[in-house]
C-alpha cells in the first residue's frame, strides 16, 4: 500500500519545476500587485469598473498561484477537470445576484 | 486466482485499486477542502462587493501611510512566504529534511509577521472608532465587512502557522514525509491566494485621496 502511495506521488512529480520558475512567478505576482496599487491611486474608472479591473488582475494572480505554486498545472488532467470547472461554475452562480447592486445607484431607493 | 483478479481491477482507472487522480488521499482531501473554503470566501467577497458598489458614500479611510503601505508590505510578506513554502516542498522532495524544516520555519515567520502587522492595522482602525456595527463615517457595513473578511482570513493565517509548525516538527523528527509538506503547502498558498483578492477589494477600493 505504501509503495503504491509513493508511486502515486511520484507520478505527478516527474514534471516538477525548479526554484527558478517559482522565482519568476513570484516576481510576476509582485509586479501585478504593484500595478494594482498604482491603479488604486488613479481616478480613471468608476467604482464598479475599478472593481472589475482589480478583480481581473487578481484572477490572473490566483491563476498563477494555483497553476505553479499549488502545482495544479503539473497534476493529472482528471484532477484539474474535477476541481476547476466545479469551482468556476459555483462562483459564477454566486455572482448571479451581483448586478442587483447597481439597482440603488441607477434607479434610486424606492 | 486472486493475482489475475487484482491485475484486472488495477487496470481500470475508476474500478478501484488505483489512484484515478494520481494523487494520494491527503492531497485530494486538501484540494476538496480548499474548493469548499474558496466558496466561503467567494460568497463573503461577493457580498462585500455588492454593498461596496451599491453605496456611493462608502468610507475611504485608508491613507497611503500607514494603511496602504502596510497592506502592500503584508502582500509582499505573504507572497514571499509562499515562495519559501515552495522551496520547502522542493527541499523535501530532494529528501533534504533539514532544509525543508528551515524553509517551513521561514514561512511560519512570514505568517507571524503578517499577523502582527494586520493586528496593528486592526488596532489603528479600532482607535479611529471603527466597530463591527458602527464607525465615524456612518456606514455600519464598512466595519462589518472589513472585520468579517480580514478576520476570517487572519483566522486562516493563524491556523496555517500552527499547521505548518506541526508539519515542520514532524518533518524534522521524521514522522512526516514529502506528501505532508506538499499538502500543507497547498493550504498555505490558498491563504496567500485569498489575500490577493482581499487586498485590492478591501484596501485599494477605499484609498483616501486626501
Amino acid at each position: 500500500m505504501n509503495d503504491e502511495h509513493q508511486a502515486a506521488g511520484s507520478l505527478a512529480e516527474h514534471a516538477a519545476p525548479g526554484n527558478r520558475l517559482y522565482l519568476l512567478v513570484w516576481f510576476y505576482l509582485l509586479a501585478i500587485t504593484a500595478l494594482e496599487v498604482v491603479l488604486g491611486y488613479m481616478h480613471i474608472f468608476s467604482t464598479a469598473v475599478m472593481l472589475a479591473v482589480l478583480m481581473l488582475l487578481s484572477v490572473v494572480k490566483a491563476g498563477l498561484i494555483v497553476a505553479y505554486f499549488m502545482h495544479l498545472r503539473f497534476e493529472k488532467r482528471s484532477l484539474v477537470l474535477s476541481l476547476v470547472p466545479a469551482g468556476v461554475l459555483v462562483m459564477a452562480l454566486l455572482l448571479a445576484f451581483f448586478p442587483d447592486s447597481f439597482r440603488v445607484l441607477e434607479l434610486g431607493v424606492r | 486466482m486472486p493475482e489475475a483478479k487484482v491485475e484486472a481491477v488495477a487496470a481500470t482507472v475508476w474500478g478501484g485499486g488505483t489512484f484515478p487522480f494520481a494523487v494520494g488521499h491527503k492531497k485530494l482531501g486538501m484540494w476538496l477542502f480548499l474548493l469548499s473554503d474558496s466558496l466561503t470566501f467567494c460568497a463573503l467577497l461577493i457580498g462585500y462587493s455588492y454593498v461596496r458598489v451599491a453605496n456611493p458614500n462608502w468610507p475611504t479611510p485608508f491613507h497611503l501611510w500607514p494603511s496602504i503601505a502596510m497592506a502592500t508590505l503584508m502582500t509582499l510578506i505573504l507572497l514571499s512566504s509562499s515562495l519559501t513554502m515552495v522551496m520547502a516542498v522542493t527541499a523535501s522532495q530532494r529528501g533534504d529534511r533539514g532544509g525543508a524544516a528551515r524553509y517551513l520555519l521561514l514561512t511560519i515567520l512570514g505568517g507571524l509577521a503578517f499577523i502582527v502587522l494586520h493586528a496593528n492595522e486592526w488596532l489603528g482602525l479600532i482607535g479611529e472608532g471603527v466597530r463591527l456595527w458602527e464607525n465615524p463615517w456612518n456606514v455600519p457595513l464598512f466595519g462589518a465587512t472589513f472585520f468579517a473578511l480580514t478576520g476570517l482570513h487572519m483566522l486562516h493565517v493563524a491556523s496555517g502557522v500552527v499547521y505548518l509548525g506541526v508539519v515542520a516538527a514532524g518533518v524534522r523528527r521524521g514522522r512526516m514525509g514529502h506528501e505532508d509538506v506538499e499538502v500543507s503547502g497547498l493550504y498555505w498558498h490558498f491563504v496567500d491566494l485569498v489575500w490577493m483578492f482581499i487586498f485590492p477589494m478591501v484596501y485599494l477600493l477605499s484609498v483616501s485621496m486626501k
